[in-house]
């Protein structure tokens, strides 16, 4: 079996507490999807990334970098929430596996 | 790409690789590799130690099954780069291409369980963004192992990650010819 306890650790970790152009706290914003800690149009952005990113376009890029961010920052901030939508994913499944497995 | 850093940010050492891949190969730098090259400490080589482990670490799956994993996930966010590059390396690692085409049309009279059951599974996590004990207890009846089932997961972390961030930086799709070049350098 692969094991991906501590790469991930370590992924999530780099992300988030790392050194970075954005704090760590607008990092993990991102990365949970939190809306209340975002203005637009940076929320809109980061809500598409973890909701169906094909819907992403041009705009909402620019759109982001036009209020102040830096390209770097955008980067981050993108990066956080793609990791931070699958990671959901991957614990919900998870929790769903066990409780199929305790006959849940 | 819709980021002009991951365009031509990166380190000198680096566009000096990129010359030496373009020289080389005759063809563009692909953007997963700019991506994951730009600001490397950041994204691209925690990721990918990430994605080495899923695709190619121990696992009963075999690299046919985990890179056919990988382009149903990719499909399921409509990201064509991914599908396009996992499809072709999962069509060389089988030698088959019905099997492939099977795999990403959910042709249950195709595929064997319990790979049917599995992609079955992680369409639907990466389709609706969740799954529940029914859903996972259908592949366990179909015959897969907790192991099996947590590294087709572990495929699932890694391609949804991969997947928005093509979509959302816009990766170019290179021509068909390419797509096997693509997904080894992914894997590697």
């Amino acid at each position: 079996m692969s094991d991906i306890s501590n790469a991930r650790r370590a992924l999530l970790a780099r992300i988030l507490d790392g050194e970075g152009r954005t704090p760590s706290t607008q990092r993990r914003a991102a990365f949970e999807n939190s809306s209340s800690s975002m203005i637009e149009p940076l929320r809109s952005l980061i809500d598409k990334v973890a909701s169906g990113a094909s819907a992403v376009t041009d705009d909402d890029v620019a759109d982001a970098v036009a209020t102040g961010l830096s390209e770097d920052e955008v980067f981050e901030l993108v990066v956080c929430a793609a990791v931070g939508e699958a990671e959901r994913q991957y614990d919900a499944a998870r929790t769903a596996l066990e409780a199929a497995l305790g006959g849940g | 790409m819709r980021l002009t850093i991951l365009e031509r940010g990166h380190s000198l050492g680096t566009k000096l690789l990129f010359a030496i891949i373009r020289a080389a190969s005759r063809q563009p730098v692909l953007d997963i590799i700019k991506l994951v090259r730009y600001r490397p400490d950041f994204y691209g080589k925690p990721m990918g130690a990430v994605t080495h482990e899923v695709m190619r670490g121990a696992s009963t799956w075999s690299v046919g099954d985990r890179e056919l994993m990988a382009a149903v996930i990719a499909k399921a966010n409509h990201c064509a780069f991914c599908t396009e590059a996992h499809a072709a390396v999962a069509r060389g690692a089988y030698r088959s291409d019905e099997k492939v085409a099977a795999g990403l049309s959910d042709d249950a009279a195709t595929l064997d369980e319990p790979l049917r059951a599995t992609l079955q599974m992680l369409r639907k996590l990466a389709t609706h963004r969740q799954v529940d004990a029914s859903d996972m207890r259908a592949v366990l009846d179909a015959g897969a192992t907790r192991e099996q089932i947590l590294d087709a997961l572990a495929v699932s972390f890694a391609f949804n990650t991969v997947a928005r961030l093509a979509d959302a930086f816009e990766f170019s799709v290179p021509t068909a010819d390419s797509h096997v070049a693509i997904a080894s350098s992914v894997a590697s």
